[in-house]
């Protein structure tokens, strides 16, 4: 799987209190040739522990793992953000771990992957911001669109926590916003192709 | 949002503090600079770019000021405690069969690892043969952790980690608490040589039995952590530890094949 090309498109997944079932839902959906790498900035605990990679490993064929400093981002990999540091995503679509001050009582922050990653990526990134009870993501959609990507939320009324998809709706940063069966009946549509999943 | 300073102008500024100042941080991970010199940036109020560059490269104080704002110096006593509950019960009894053991840490901001570490070797009745070399890119930090006085605020976090750490005693005997800031022993101090040291532009200075260098290369480019690597490994004894932070490795330098991970904690043991 490391021999995959290099790709030069990316989707990051943010959430926060009520964010899990929706990860879930989208990695359960997940042909085991998608084409992207996937990068899920989750809000936890800080523990070593690796429970949430293990849990997230029984919903998809594709290899779930803890993203390390310095890894070259894949395809055909799920990356999760370590408890407690912000995950830096570097112009040559690698890693890096920064454990610096809190961005909105945050870390990891989901601005800060969001951010770094769209300055990566540009038109290639797809970022989803799903249930969250703070304005967490809101610059990381903004700066997804600024450089040419695509920022999804999900539904408000479908959230556990609406604040957080509200926030980003709120200052108008968002490209689509939709139930999680809309979510990812798009990133197929945008990422796979017309063909029909499942 | 747009960044305020772009790629093309931090690479002004990195050149500036090269040649100006002579420090090299072209090898630094970018996307983390970025945020950092951003983030002064604003904070600082420039009403320019063109500003922000001549305070740095002609205030030497405002320089000294970047350093410390572009580099990460977040620390804590005994930060991860199972790492230390390691160095105790398994690189400890090693160090004691040396006469003298010589110990680096590099990148110690403000010193808490050095004082974190002092105290077990206290504990392990090692501290009387040892002597630890404490240093850091940036000078105050370094000042900081010379004197030994650290916010009283600290120490409930402290003494628990402490105990996680696998530590025995009262904590609050290796200090005296004053109003808002507490005072570690002079028996701890005394054991320490602090010093400014580059890691990217500076040499070896000595042979050590055990390198700490934690958190500070996941602040570096493959490439500039592998030249730390060479100068580590250039500077530690055959069989001497090298321990990293907790989010970095040796697996992806050619190093590792001469060295052996002796725990599930980052530590390795120089084996050639
Ligand atoms: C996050 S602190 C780590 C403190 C401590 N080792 C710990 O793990 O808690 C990182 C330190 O590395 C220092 N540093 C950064 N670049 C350096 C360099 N080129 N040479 C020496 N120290 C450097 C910073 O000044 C900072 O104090």
């Amino acid at each position: 799987m490391a021999e995959n090309a290099i790709s030069k498109q990316c989707v990051v997944i943010g959430g926060s209190a009520g964010g899990l079932p929706g990860i879930i839902y989208i990695l359960e959906q997940l042909c085991p040739d998608f084409p992207t790498p996937i990068v899920i900035v989750l809000h936890r605990r800080n523990d070593r522990d690796s429970t949430l990679t293990a849990l997230l490993s029984h919903k998809t064929t594709l290899l779930v793992k803890e993203a390390e400093d310095k890894d070259v981002i894949t395809p055909g990999i799920v990356y999760l953000a370590p408890a407690d540091y912000h995950l830096l995503i570097e112009k040559n679509y690698s890693f890096s771990l920064d454990h610096s001050e809190k961005v909105q009582f945050s870390r990891p922050s989901i601005d800060v992957t969001m951010q770094t990653a769209a300055e990566a990526y540009g038109s290639g990134l797809i970022t989803i911001l799903l249930s969250g009870a703070n304005a967490d993501g809101t610059a990381g959609l903004e700066a997804t669109r600024h450089n040419g990507g695509i920022s999804i939320v999900q539904d408000p009324a479908e959230a556990f926590a609406p604040f957080m998809p509200q926030s980003a709706i709120d200052q108008l940063v968002t490209d689509h916003t939709m139930n999680m069966a809309g979510i990812v009946t798009l990133l197929y549509r945008l990422l796979v192709g017309p063909v029909t999943h499942q | 949002m747009e960044a305020a300073v772009s790629d093309q102008q931090i690479n002004l500024l990195l050149t500036d503090l090269l040649y100006v100042y002579g420090y090299d941080f072209t090898a630094y991970a970018k996307a983390s600079l970025k945020r950092r010199i951003n983030r002064l940036y604003t904070l600082d109020h420039f009403p320019s770019f063109a500003e922000f560059r001549y305070r740095i490269r002609s205030d030497e104080n405002y320089f000294n000021r970047f350093i410390e704002q572009l580099t990460v110096n977040v620390t804590e006593m005994f930060r991860d405690p199972l790492f230390y509950q390691a160095l105790k019960t398994q690189i400890f009894p090693v160090l004691a069969t040396y006469p003298f053991i010589r110990i680096w840490h590099a990148g110690c901001s403000t010193g808490e690892e050095v004082y974190s570490t002092a105290i077990l070797l206290k504990e392990a009745n090692l501290l009387h043969k040892s002597i630890l070399y404490a240093t850091d890119i940036n000078a105050e930090v370094v000042k900081k952790a010379a004197a030994g006085i650290f916010p009283i605020h600290q120490m409930q976090q402290n003494s628990e980690n402490y105990q996680l750490a696998g530590g025995r005693e009262e904590f609050s005997q290796y200090y005296i608490a004053g109003y808002d800031h507490v005072l570690f022993n002079e028996i701890l101090k005394k054991r320490m040589v602090f010093s400014t040291h580059n890691l990217v532009s500076e040499s070896s200075f000595n042979q050590f039995q055990l390198i700490l260098c934690r958190n500070v290369l996941i602040y570096f480019e493959k490439d500039l952590q592998g030249r730390v690597f060479a100068l580590f490994d250039e500077s530690l004894d055959k069989l001497g530890y090298l321990a990293l932070g907790s989010k970095e490795t040796l697996k992806m330098s050619p190093m590792v094949s001469r060295f052996r991970q002796v725990d599930t904690e980052k530590i390795w043991r120089k084996m050639q």
